[in-house]
């Protein structure tokens, strides 16, 4: 029974993957630029939920390892010269390294302190982007030089390999979210998420596997950060602000906490519900507003939390 | 006696506030015990267990468990060593099945290296486990779903799933039916063949039936200890449990 189970769930995260990659050869320009964007940024809820989805570690502050995958990509382009390849490794790298010195500290507590540790690391790493004002440009930021736009010969900026290095990234994402999710790891941080004190007891570091998780979710966020920066060729500070750490947050509670395709579905319709309602109404955040109430009202897990509840228990 | 210590401590003490809730306590436990720890409310039995399980650090003294001192050790490097502890509040984790929380508790020591268990050891392991407590047909039922009896054999599958030298079950009977203190009864004398055990309880039939030795601790202190008939007829036992 599982191992069908099992076969369902690859079947299905296959076919999204490869309905993705048929869409491109039928969508108008416009959606066409809106998707590869809708799964940059659905890779970031990925990563972000990593971290809130299956550890339960309710962050505020993962605006701070996108830009810092963000910034290192753009600034080694823009001061040293370092192209698409080089700068989506130093967004790895540069994720990585924060996720694990302030998951070192802010570790340290739980529930609400986690959430108002995080913020504030994540206010001082947005503070630092206009500190350091003289190479970041601060609010204004700047354009990363196309020439460097550049990954294996590819012209990121030309919207069919925008397109397609988009969609490898996600692929990358939904894979690593997956794998997570059926290991033996996925079960402990779940375990985690239930009942800290509980899976302490069966003799598991838990501040170790948190900060597993959390490294593994700002690794992920860097690197989407860095390809960003490469794929759309602009890095300003706006990506270091709170609301680049509540997007993905309320991007996975609308999809489903804990499932690998939520955050995907929750990013695509909350980015078409704000692109569609902003053009009918100035006070277009009302209607979003309707529609995440209307989501807790009726989906309190998120979309494919509440499926997987009802009619999907097979769901990863 | 021929049997070795598994597990000793000496002067252990914890003072919350003025409150002195385990007094110097020197303890000795052999393997392959069943010792039951019984006393009035309030003195000091689940804060005892939980410095030798290393939830909460002493105030003073030391706990040395199979030959090493593990007094600074957190709890989950305890639990590696083999100090496992069933909770006295059923904490099941209520979301997933049978067979998941039971992997749980099996699949670290499992573990090799850093992509874990074998899934087929490790699915055999955490089934024997469930077939030792009776749940073997409820493998693929949501933890939270089960009856409170089952929820606590299901507690005591995953200490087995441990394979604890020790296993401190902190008050297992409680809120269980006469057929189902039965059980476990039974199943506590097969555990003991592998394991030593160490339990919190205030049933006496439960007590007298398992233990080995008891040992009584009153306001922090042990007031006495020795085997069930001993403890019967002690009168020091009487008072504290009857009132002067």
């Amino acid at each position: 029974m599982r191992s069908r189970w099992a076969n369902k769930a690859t079947v299905l995260h296959v076919g999204v993957i490869a309905v993705l990659f048929a869409l491109q050869f039928v969508l108008p320009e416009y959606h066409h630029v809106n998707l590869a964007r809708v799964m940059v940024l659905a890779s970031f809820a990925m990563g972000y939920n990593i971290a809130f989805g299956y550890t339960g570690l309710l962050s505020l502050g993962h605006a701070m390892f996108f830009a810092a995958g963000l910034y290192a990509a753009g600034l080694m382009a823009q001061f040293a010269g370092v192209s698409a390849a080089g700068g989506l490794l130093l967004g790895v790298a540069a994720g990585l390294a924060l996720a694990a010195a302030v998951g070192c500290l802010a570790l340290r507590t739980t529930g609400v302190s986690f959430m108002i540790v995080t913020l504030m690391f994540a206010q001082a790493a947005f503070l630092a982007t206009f500190y350091f004002g003289e190479y970041t440009r601060g609010d204004e930021g700047f354009v990363i030089p196309s020439h460097l736009r550049h990954l294996f010969g590819l012209f990121l900026a030309e919207p069919a390999t925008r397109y397609f290095v988009a969609l490898s990234l996600f692929a990358l994402c939904l894979a690593i979210s997956f794998a997570v999710a059926r290991s033996s790891m996925g079960r402990v941080l779940a375990a985690i998420r239930e009942n800290e004190e509980r899976t302490r007891m069966l003799g598991y570091n838990v501040f170790l596997y948190k900060l597993v998780a959390l490294t593994i979710s700002g690794a992920m966020s860097g690197l989407v950060g860095a390809a960003y920066g490469m794929l759309f060729g602009y890095v300003g500070a706006t990506f270091a602000s709170i609301q680049y750490s509540i997007f993905p947050l309320l991007w996975v509670l609308m999809g489903g906490a804990a499932t690998v395709l939520g955050p995907f579905v929750g990013t695509l319709l909350m980015f078409y519900l704000v692109d569609i309602s902003s053009g009918f109404t100035s006070a277009n955040m009302l209607i979003v507003g309707l529609a995440l109430i209307g989501l807790i009202l009726f989906f309190p897990k998120g979309i494919l939390g509440s499926l997987r509840e009802r009619a999907a228990p097979w769901l990863p | 006696m021929a049997a070795m210590t598994l597990l000793s401590t000496e002067n252990l003490s914890k003072q919350f506030g003025g409150l002195r809730a385990v007094d110097s306590v020197s303890f000795t436990f052999l393997e392959g015990e069943i010792r039951a720890l019984i006393g009035p409310n309030g003195a000091g039995k689940t804060t005892f267990v939980n410095l030798l399980s290393g939830r909460i650090p002493p105030t003073e003294g030391r706990v040395v468990f199979a030959g090493e001192d593990v007094t600074r050790l957190p709890a989950h490097a305890r639990v590696n060593r083999g100090i496992a502890y069933t909770f006295q509040i059923t904490s099941v984790f209520a979301g997933m099945s049978a067979m998941d929380n039971v992997k749980l508790s099996a699949q670290r020591r499992l573990s090799k290296g850093l992509f874990g268990p074998d899934p087929a050891l490790l699915e055999r392991v955490a089934l024997s486990a469930l077939e030792r407590v009776g749940l073997a047909a409820r493998r693929d039922e949501i933890a939270g779903n089960l009856s409170y009896g089952h929820q606590r054999l299901l507690e005591v599958a995953m200490g087995l799933g441990l394979d604890p030298k020790l296993l401190i079950l902190d008050e297992p009977t409680q809120g269980l039916s006469d057929e189902e203190i039965a059980v476990f009864v039974t199943l506590v004398k097969e555990i003991a063949q592998n394991a030593s055990i160490l339990l919190i309880e205030h049933n006496m039939d439960v007590v007298m039936g398992l233990a080995h030795t008891i040992t009584v601790l009153d306001r922090g202190r042990i007031l006495a200890q020795g085997t069930p008939d001993e403890i019967r007829r002690n009168e020091a036992v009487r008072r504290a449990y009857l009132g002067k």
